[in-house]
């Protein structure tokens, strides 16, 4: 009998963890920008009303409110869709949350094309891209609702600028409590040496699925998960790159400037290997359901499985 | 209230005067800046750092402290200065304003310098800092105040409105925002740039308390600052109607000394204008 996964929205576990460090921390506030029922701040909101700081529909003064907050011992995590919390305040974030290096937390949901059927004007898939560039931030994508959980309270005790972007649809919990995270440490979650799939958030499970279809043909790889995207694991990622045939990357992110953009830095530079990067391929998505939009820009264990069959 | 003693006026003049002469020459010596917008808000910060706000170099941190946020961050001589004259660093590290390796940018940065409370230059973003520290004040029940100062230019930027809008709402009567309508911008009159005007209507539409004054008489300043913070469950605007390149006669309400640094001979002019209009030396 097949073994039933259990599933859970990676949003979901950014509520319940909003309301675990809230208790910890008593300077933990929580903004959003009237959409505290989809990114899960509603939870934070119910059992603190005075911490929660509703901003409207209004993402650049919550930005530079969140950073006002920091500046005074607060620990804001200031929350909205992916693409609203990055490209539209970008400047904010870059002049009053990096540069002066306040301890403001982006925590973003509905991420790239799993945000499904409201559709590319909705889809952020460069922002990763966007904030990778920011000296001083910090980016984190979790694979599941486990490291989400505690990507958020790592977030909550390490200072400094962080981007955290998680999903809209439920997505297999990959982890149990035992589950080590570190900011900046990718983990390898499957062994193999004859190619390595380096994968983040969504793109992990997939990667997962992707290396059973090339243990089906003989193939071992080994899988990885990139949690933090910036800093990048520099010393897992060579390590791939020594002891496999080459690496694929993973990602629900424009592969211009993304994980697999990362990667190809780290590799041309220390360790130089073959690489294919799987993602969005320099395109806006469209409307549909998360799944139907992962297969048909490519986004699936087949095309990553393919890919690495190129490298051998 | 009541008048400020004649010792006490002619103290803060001598203060206004000092900083005048300390943005000229530090524009001058980097040869680049922004004296225009600096002098427009002299008299203003004056008041706030040497009669109004619970700020002391010797504790930038400390968490009681009221907050000025320095929106119009070009106007950054005017801080430095200010910052310099209260003894938040000595006044000779003024001549490295602009230069490589300076903790003085060219606009503040929070991390480099004890003193300023964040990081401003790119327009519009100020005013939302300040709504965030007046908010964490709340929570903390501290009864500190924070003061932000916008340029009449700079509030053409569409992030002011949406911070203008949630101190309204929020109702932080512990905020106080200046607008310096020096009525110039780098492109001319800001009235055919892109008119803001009313500035208090809009404002007062916003559930601001909203006071008009001249931002060169510190009695209005000093009084203005009074009755916002007897206001309460509103911000307050204090729409301070100034002059640019205030106090240098050559340079006042000409368009072109917004960002231009005078010539040895044209800082020796300001720096007699100034000193023979009260200053100390």
């Amino acid at each position: 009998m097949e073994k039933t996964v259990q599933k859970k929205a990676t949003r979901d576990a950014y509520g319940e963890a909003l309301v675990e460090v809230g208790k910890k921390n008593p300077n933990v506030v929580v903004l959003d920008a009237d959409l505290s029922k989809s990114t899960k701040t509603n939870d934070f909101k119910q059992v603190f009303p005075d911490r929660f700081i509703n901003a409207g529909i209004a993402e650049a003064n919550m930005v530079g409110m969140a950073a006002g907050l920091s500046s005074c011992g607060k620990v804001p995590f200031a929350s909205t869709f992916a693409l609203f919390g990055s490209l539209r305040v970008a400047d904010m974030i870059r002049n009053s949350v990096c540069y002066p290096n306040l301890n403001v937390k982006i925590a973003v949901t509905h991420q790239g094309l799993t945000l499904g059927e409201d559709g590319a004007s909705h889809q952020a898939v460069e922002d990763v891209a966007l904030l990778r560039a920011m000296p001083n931030m910090t980016v984190i994508i979790p694979a599941d609702a486990t490291e989400t959980k505690k990507a958020i309270h790592a977030a909550a005790e390490t200072y400094g600028p962080m981007y955290i972007r998680m999903g809209r649809p439920s997505i297999p919990v990959l982890f149990d409590d035992s589950y080590d995270f570190q900011i900046g440490k990718g983990i390898q979650i499957r062994e193999g040496n004859d190619v390595a799939i380096i994968a983040t958030g969504v793109m992990v499970h997939i990667a997962l699925e992707a290396a059973e279809l090339l243990a089906g043909e003989g193939i071992n790889a080994r899988v990885i998960n990139m949690a933090t995207i910036k800093p990048i694991d520099e010393e897992i990622i060579v390590k791939a790159a020594q002891e496999t045939k080459g690496i694929v990357t993973a990602e629900e992110c424009n592969i211009l400037g993304g994980l697999g953009a990362a990667v190809a830095e780290v590799l041309c530079e220390k360790h130089p290997a073959p690489l294919r990067r799987v993602g969005v391929e320099d395109t806006f998505g469209e409307s549909g359901k998360p799944d139907e939009l992962l297969q048909k820009y490519g986004l699936t264990a087949e095309n990553i499985a393919a890919k690495a069959k190129e490298l051998l | 209230m009541s008048k400020l003693a004649g010792e006490q006026m002619a103290e803060l003049q001598s203060h206004a005067s000092n900083i005048r002469q300390e943005i000229v020459k530090m524009v001058a010596a980097a040869n680049s800046g922004h004296p225009g917008g600096s002098l427009s808000a002299a008299d203003i910060v004056t008041v706030l750092y040497f009669h109004e706000m619970n700020i002391y170099s010797d504790k930038p941190a400390d968490p009681d402290r009221d907050r000025f946020i320095l929106s119009k961050g070009h106007a950054s001589p005017v801080l430095y200065a200010a910052l310099a004259e209260k003894g938040f660093f000595p006044k000779e590290e003024l001549a490295t304003f602009r230069k490589l390796n300076t903790r003085l940018q060219g606009h503040p940065s929070r991390k480099l310098l004890p003193g300023v409370e964040q990081s401003t230059g790119s327009l519009g973003q100020g005013l939302s800092s300040g709504i965030g520290m007046a908010l964490a004040g709340r929570l903390d029940k501290k009864d500190y105040r924070v003061y932000v100062m916008m340029g009449d230019g700079e509030i053409q930027e569409g992030m002011v409105w949406e911070a203008v809008m949630a101190a309204g709402h929020y109702g932080l009567d512990n905020l106080c925002a200046f607008v310096d309508s020096n009525h110039l911008q780098i492109d001319g009159n800001v009235e055919e740039v892109m008119n803001p005007h009313p500035i208090d209507d809009k404002f007062r539409a916003f559930n601001w308390h909203v006071i008009e004054i001249d931002g060169h008489d510190m009695e209005q300043i000093i009084s203005a600052l009074h009755e916002a913070k007897q206001v309460k469950g509103k911000p307050t605007m204090i729409l301070a109607n100034t002059v640019k390149g205030k106090g240098i006669s050559y340079m006042e309400n000409v368009c072109g000394w917004h960002g231009t640094a005078p010539n040895s001979e044209q800082l020796q002019k300001a720096l007699d204008e100034l000193c023979g209009n009260g200053g100390e030396q």
